[in-house]
């Protein structure tokens, strides 16, 4: 970082076939992206996906066992952490706590020796409207005031690039909206080119314009949310991203606009624009939420796809909608969800039914179900296994 | 409600007894402090400034500059223990380095070795490399055993303190030497000020290596325990009241201070 030089707007961030490994495993098989300026880009995965690990390969806290970190073009790879155009809001917000806020948000800028520091601070605490605290220690703040003190002292700095490492996991859910409010605001107020690592699926699709959803050390697939979550092209995805009803069948009837899949003697047609493979084995799918139920074997029609006869084993009320699960014999269980218009559960445990879709909500993964195509060679050995068993066990207890 | 009673009155009884028993000797040796004592300061012959005034002119000053050089002792080997073993209990947590768990053990044998095995150990050792015994002979030798004590004490404080901390201060553009400054150094203070009064209080009072390694030499401790044989002078008494009285002070300030720092926290709050 040229010191004093201020970011105008967020910059680039390209990542050139990077690859992470530990001793004993690898956290990055291979992974090229490019994050476009001013985007508020999410990396969406379970935990030890290497999602935390890119966020700090960025950040420079780890170096890349290979390929190279581009940020606005400029080769950072070799940059050490206090030199790269780059700031954190840590998930445990890493405050200082012998510093007063105003002296925590106040230390980038007097690391950079730049002018009016302070008054820079109190500037972007009122930007979190906590400018009244800014004689306090951390200790003395609620969690969700030092959510908002991390982020102040992230982005007084205008870095082109703003990290964000699960900064609201710690937060209950009243407080979490209201922050991811603040942050979409921030954003949209200054421009700052956003990373977001998360493994929240519904905190992903609200604030992020492009979500890349990684999973073991690789990205299954990215783009708009919408995108995503209408058009899955993996089992991962389409299960982490929200929840789905897949069916695997071979491919036996074809027009020019669908394709027909035999699912246990049953033909389930998919638009060919919603299906990523038109032949041979096919994995399909459709969300909850498409699902409609009837009590009545309902009259078959071009435009929606019929299964049934099943029987309702399990039901669960939400509050805004009911959770059906049904068995269909030779499918397997369905979830359906249905929106309360009525007064509680329309159907009951054990009733007789039967399940359709509109053929438009259909869709067709890019997995092939027949011989699938090994996305990422486990490394077995025992040390590995281990090493992969205590990272998951450090996860869990720091989120404990 | 006899049992209640009975409770009330005993456990105070019985707190009183145990700090009446455990003062006695500090009470004891403060009273005889201000004994107008001869050569031996057994019986009371009638009370006296003249001690406390002339604390130095008893056998040409020898209590003083007893004191005098466990001072120094205590101060260059508090100096030296601290800041070494400040840096190995850094060393020791943040990074994985061969014979590290070996480096741990030998760091905590000297606590667990008998003081007269490490004295009589150092002081074969000397010999044999031919180093004269004097002021830095006790020195190393102290500075040796309170490096063990430092390790423990700053490692847990070092255990405790949060990595993301010090990453946040690299992520914040400070170069390594900023972040140790103003994260790391300031966080680790109160572990590093610890460990530095326990290596003095140690180095203070320690007889047994220092009786073995100390030649021609004369400690504080050495002293009292050459003239304990015939008589302790009334001086040495001053010269114990007085560092006892030092010590209660610090406490009590330190006690205060940080009482009325809770208090200007709560309020704030």
């Amino acid at each position: 970082m040229s010191s004093g030089a201020f970011a105008d707007r967020g910059a680039d961030l390209e990542l050139v076939g990077i690859q992470k490994r530990f001793p004993g495993f690898t956290a990055i098989e291979h992974l090229d992206l490019v994050i476009p300026a001013g985007s508020f880009f999410a990396l969406l995965g379970p935990s030890g996906c290497g999602k935390t690990t890119t966020l700090r390969l960025v950040a420079g806290l780890e170096d890349p066992t290979d390929g190279r970190i581009l940020i606005g073009g400029q080769d950072v790879t070799t940059q050490k952490a206090y030199q790269r155009p780059v700031n954190t809001v840590f998930q445990s917000y890493a405050l200082f706590p012998h510093m007063t806020v105003l002296e925590n948000v106040a230390f980038g800028l007097r690391r950079r020796k730049i002018a009016d520091a302070l008054g820079k601070a109190h500037e972007a605490l009122r930007l979190v409207e906590l400018d009244h605290l800014a004689a306090r220690k951390p200790v003395q703040l609620s969690g969700g005031q030092q959510q908002r003190v991390a982020l102040a002292r992230a982005i007084v700095n205008r870095p082109a690039l703003l990290l964000l490492d699960e900064p609201l996991g710690a937060l209950d859910l009243k407080l979490r909206r209201q922050m991811q409010l603040e942050l979409k605001t921030i954003q949209e107020e200054v421009g700052l080119t956003f990373l977001h690592v998360t493994h929240d699926q519904e905190e992903a699709m609200t604030m992020a314009d492009t979500i890349a959803v990684m999973n073991k050390g690789r990205i299954e697939q990215m783009g708009a949310p919408e995108q995503l979550y209408e058009l899955p092209k993996t089992t991962f995805v389409a299960n982490f991203l929200g929840q789905s009803n897949l069916f695997t069948g071979p491919v036996v009837g074809e027009t020019s606009a669908a394709i027909a899949v035999d699912i246990a003697g049953r033909s389930i047609v998919v638009p060919k624009t919603r299906s990523h493979r038109h032949a041979g084995g096919v994995t399909i799918g459709v969300r909850p939420e498409k699902l409609t139920l009837h009590r009545d074997k309902p009259t078959l029609d071009a435009g929606s796809n019929v299964m049934g006869p099943g029987r309702v084993t399990d039901v669960s009320f939400t509050g805004v909608s009911t959770q059906y699960l049904v068995t269909v014999p030779g499918v397997g269980v369905l979830i359906v969800f249905e929106q309360n218009r009525s007064f509680g559960p329309v159907e009951g445990e054990g009733d007789e039914v039967w399940v359709t879709w509109n053929v438009e909500h259909g869709f067709g993964l890019d997995d092939d179900p027949v011989a699938p195509d090994p996305k990422f060679v486990a490394d077995t050995t025992t040390k590995s296994i281990a090493a992969q068993r205590r990272a998951a066990l450090v996860t869990e207890l720091e989120e404990a | 409600m006899t049992r209640l009673s009975l409770g009330k009155w005993l456990l105070p009884l019985y707190t009183a007894l145990a700090l009446i028993f455990l003062m006695v000797p500090i009470v004891y040796t403060f009273v005889f402090s201000f004994n107008d004592s001869l050569k031996s300061n057994i019986t009371w012959r009638g009370f006296t400034l003249d001690k406390w005034l002339n604390v130095c002119a008893v056998q040409n000053g020898a209590v003083c500059e007893a004191f005098g050089n466990s001072l120094i002792i205590g101060l260059a080997a508090t100096v030296i223990a601290t800041t070494l073993g400040t840096m190995i209990a850094i060393a020791l947590v943040r990074y994985r380095f061969k014979f590290r768990a070996g480096t741990s053990l030998l760091l905590f044998l000297p606590m667990a070795t008998p003081e007269v095995v490490l004295g009589a150990g150092l002081a074969a050792q000397f010999l044999s490399l031919g180093v004269p015994k004097d002021m830095l002979t006790i020195i190393l030798a102290h500075t040796m055993f309170c490096i063990s004590f430092v390790v423990v004490t700053v490692k847990a404080r070092v255990a405790g303190l949060d990595p993301a901390l010090e990453e946040a201060g690299r992520d914040l553009y400070g170069s390594p030497g900023q972040v140790f400054a103003r994260i790391t150094f300031p966080l680790l203070l109160p572990g590093i000020l610890a460990a530095a009064l326990l290596s003095f209080a140690l180095s203070f009072d320690d007889f047994i290596i220092t009786n073995f390694n100390s030649g021609a030499v004369t400690t504080f401790p050495k002293y009292i325990y050459i003239s304990a044989s015939r008589g302790i002078p009334a001086e040495a008494n001053v010269i114990a009241s007085a560092v006892f009285i030092l010590a209660l002070v610090i406490v009590v300030t330190a006690q205060v201070s940080a009482a009325a720092r809770a208090k200007r926290q709560a309020r704030l709050a």
